[in-house]
């Protein structure tokens, strides 16, 4: 916590954007050594994903190793953010996150799994989701060892319907037996309580008492139990603990719709690594340009109270998002551009040719434009020449994902934003 | 409540369009977090304000429990202006329901100061007795254990009147609020000594109350005029080039957005010129540095301090200058605290309906205080420091207040 950056008057490394890639690329570089500095114009992404680390789901069949699959899956999809990775590159992203959470602020809460395989978790409508790493709290969820399943619904929680859920496990093929249970618990009384309250509600002994007594009696011999993912936000593994020793079988959470309670961890965890390692963030700053020299983006401008602040940079970090996080921005006449950095987009679909395709998991051609990149996440114009030298570019930002086809996004984020810290620190050499 | 004099105000509006209802706000809300009576800024703000007009009541009361801190606005990962709205939309509300006297006399500070000050032992003294305090408290809803400050007994701008600024390259406009003024004047002092120390030259215009307090309290139209005649009194400096620059990041913040984008002077060209040219004291102090400009003299200074920086200040998006500047000093070890808000909020924390949430709250930052066992807590804002001191038992000061000292200024 000790604060002990020296001001100097540039940056090594400013990142743009405060979602997961952003926030390991930022991580990764300041634990170099590297002076840092985090742009964003709010909170990112975290607070609406479960939390998981998918790396790669289905390629289109179903994955079990992600590792073991993402060579072939490069092959086929060159334009890949992956295929500017080497697998080992990946592999040590994957650990180097999981690590942050072992000596973390989260007291103990810790992620598990790897690239050997993907664990299958429930997603809040009870479809089983491929995951390589996900948190400790939830590994108890993974469908492959089939069993039986109570999935516990809080009435007052309306994020998550356990019925639905439950009918849905059973007719996943996976030899799972699963029903539903519904609490009628109100954390705080309150009218409109959502995944944060039931959260704060359960990291007090009390109101976890007041749950394992409503529940324990409901439950049959040889089920484990799933709850919504609301097990709290300071100490998540004492409070899963605390449920799984007072109903004597395994608990584990299910993610669902924001906020994500999993998902506020990630950023808390990365946040507070940032902190430790002398590295800066600033909220509510929009950057609306960059000055240039020479082919290298030399500062980058923000918008602040009152005034624009310029922001001196070594090497800027492009993690902004693609078009639901205003990164890219299409316009009413199908222009779509890079709204920051002004990057050449890839993959843009021609006049004429189909931009959507009418099944919502079909491949859309207008989700797979981005900011192509080289092997050093420098970007790079249709001919393959760099558009700037000191650029490097992470997450959504990049070309060629389809992530909720893929089963892919925050393992892009996770994977990009790390390589791209790693590279400022192997060019600094 | 009458609309702003130009587009903003309503752009500013019009932002709910871009709400997806991620509910990142509402992770981030300090209040909501605490309470179960304020539903949260998504829920009262770009959700409820689809239903509020100009000409009907306000359907939805627990907009009032919103202290106005700005988080909201400041997570926000689409640009939605949820304070502005919000801010506007307790305003709408008092309107409907009559803004209580309470909150008439806390938004007016020039008022009780110029009042207090020549009788400050006798204010200060009655404040201070718990007989008193339950008599205000009955009387206008002050609550008895709220944290007031003590009136100094003599301003900030009688000793600026006297005091002769040496000749330097440099000059700024000090623009020091009314908390320096009538309660921490020494501020002021120690903000001139340091500047003064760095070459910098300061001119400490005849000002007044920025209107904050009222425009948090939902007096639009008297936040306007008192914002406005600020203006008025700063716009030479800033006109001629000269920075304004303020020990209290709340009040710049008024000045450099916030009349703007809540209260709508999107015309003012007073308001405009002063916006642009004002700088938070750290702010300035740190570009100093960076253009080689800042002394880095100083004394060691073996203390552990707590920094805390508060909501609006974050909401000047400009980071942390203080710590930068802390970092500067030998020897002295700053924690950086991880919390959102102290309570206070301005004037929020010493209502009687209010003081409890406030502390509820504060609670995570007095809890990390009394971990770290700082020597100092370092936090910009006076009455936050007000809520900590109170709260935590340490002393609480300025960034300003440990430069000075570690410069073995006097």
């Amino acid at each position: 916590m000790t604060a002990t950056a020296p001001p100097a008057a540039t940056y090594d490394a400013v990142v743009i954007g405060a979602g997961v890639a952003g926030l390991s690329a930022a991580v990764r570089a300041a634990e170099a050594g590297a002076r840092v500095l985090v742009l964003a114009k709010g909170i990112g992404s975290t607070h609406l994903a479960p939390g998981t680390i998918d790396v790669l789901g289905y390629a289109p069949e179903r994955v079990d190793a992600p590792g073991a699959a993402l060579p072939a899956f490069v092959r086929d999809h060159p334009d890949h953010p992956y295929g500017r990775l080497a697998v080992a590159d990946v592999r040590r992203a994957v650990e180097w996150f999981k690590a942050r959470f072992d000596a973390g602020v989260l007291s103990g809460y810790r992620y598990r799994g790897s690239l050997d395989q993907n664990v299958l978790l429930p997603t809040a409508l009870g479809v089983p989701k491929p995951s390589a790493v996900v948190p400790e709290t939830m590994i108890g969820g993974d469908l492959r060892a089939g069993g039986r399943v109570c999935v516990v619904g809080l009435r007052w929680l309306k994020d998550l319907s356990a019925s639905y859920l439950a009918d849905n496990l059973g007719r996943a093929g996976l030899g799972i037996e699963a029903r539903a249970v519904e609490l009628d618990l109100r954390p705080e009384r309150r009218a409109d309580a959502n995944a944060l309250a039931f959260a704060r509600a359960l990291e007090d002994e009390g109101f976890r008492a007041t749950l394992a007594e409503a529940l324990a009696p409901r439950l049959e011999a040889g089920e484990r139990v799933g709850l919504p993912a609301v097990l709290g936000l300071h100490d998540p593994r004492a409070v899963w603990e605390d449920l799984e020793r007072r109903l004597e079988r395994p608990v584990f959470e299910i993610p669902g719709p924001p906020p994500s309670v999993p998902g506020i961890r990630v950023y808390r965890a990365l946040k507070e690594a940032l902190r430790r390692a002398g590295g800066r963030i600033v909220l509510n700053a929009v950057v609306v340009g960059a000055e240039r020299a020479n082919g290298q983006v030399t500062a980058l401008r923000a918008r602040v109270a009152a005034r624009e602040r310029t922001y001196a940079a070594r090497w800027t970090v492009l993690a902004s998002g693609g078009m639901g996080s205003g990164g890219i921005a299409v316009d009413s006449r199908w222009n779509v551009r890079e709204t920051i950095l002004g990057l050449p987009l890839a993959n843009v679909p021609a006049a004429g040719e189909p931009r959507f395709a009418p099944g919502y998991f079909d491949p859309q051609p207008l989700s797979r434009v981005g900011v192509a990149t080289d092997d050093s996440l420098r970007p790079v114009d249709g001919d393959g020449r760099r558009a700037a030298e000191n650029v490097l570019v992470a997450g959504a930002s990049l070309a060629g994902a389809e992530p909720w086809r893929e089963k892919s996004g925050d393992g892009v984020s996770l994977t990009t934003g790390y390589r791209a810290g790693e590279l400022i620190e192997e060019e600094a050499r | 409540m009458s609309a702003g004099d130009g587009v903003l105000f309503d752009l500013m509006r019009d932002s709910l369009d871009h709400c997806v209802k991620c509910t990142i706000c509402e992770t981030a809300c300090p209040v909501s977090n605490a309470t179960p009576l304020f539903p949260g800024p998504k829920y009262v703000g770009p959700q409820a304000e689809r239903y509020r007009s100009r000409g009907e009541p306000s359907a939805d009361h627990s907009l009032d429990y919103c202290s106005g801190c700005g988080v909201c606005t400041q997570v926000c990962p689409q640009g939605v202006h949820i304070a502005e709205i919000n801010t506007r939309a307790r305003a709408k509300l008092k309107a409907d329901r009559g803004v209580p006297l309470r909150d008439r006399l806390i938004a007016r500070p020039t008022v009780l100061g110029r009042l207090a000050t020549p009788v400050a032992p006798l204010a200060n003294l009655s404040l201070t007795q718990p007989l008193v305090r339950r008599v205000v408290e009955r009387a206008v809803d002050v609550h008895r254990d709220a944290p007031l400050p003590r009136f100094a007994g003599r301003t900030f701008q009688a000793w600026a009147r006297r005091h002769r600024a040496p000749a330097a390259q440099r000059r700024v406009a000090y623009f020091h609020a009314c908390g320096t003024n009538y309660y921490e004047p020494e501020l002021g002092e120690r903000t001139v000594a340091v500047l003064a120390h760095n070459g910098v030259g300061v001119e400490v215009p005849a000002q007044g109350c920025c209107g904050l307090p009222l425009q948090s309290n939902g007096l639009f139209d008297d936040a306007r005029r008192y914002v406005k005649r600020l203006a008025r009194r700063l716009a030479p400096s800033a006109r001629a080039g000269t920075p304004v620059v303020s020990t209290n990041p709340s009040c710049a913040l008024m000045l450099k957005r916030e009349a703007r984008e809540i209260l709508g002077l999107e015309q003012d060209v007073d308001l405009a010129a002063v916006g642009e040219a004002t700088y938070d004291i750290c702010e300035y102090l740190l570009d100093l540095h960076r253009d080689g400009g800042l002394r880095t003299d100083f004394a060691a200074l073996p203390l552990t301090v707590a920094y805390h920086a508060p909501c609006q200040q974050q909401g000047h998006g400009i980071g942390k200058p203080a710590l930068d500047l802390l970092a500067l000093i030998p020897e002295l070890r700053t924690i950086e605290l991880d919390a959102t808000c102290c309570g206070m909020a301005g004037t929020y924390g010493i209502k009687r309906e209010k003081y409890e949430i406030a502390l509820q709250v504060g609670s995570s930052l007095f809890g990390q205080v009394a971990g770290a066992a700082p020597d100092l807590v370092v936090c910009d804002t006076d009455t936050c420091r007000w809520q900590i001191e109170r709260a935590t038992g340490v002393e609480t000061v300025h960034p300003v207040d440990v430069l000075h000292r570690a410069y073995g200024l006097r």
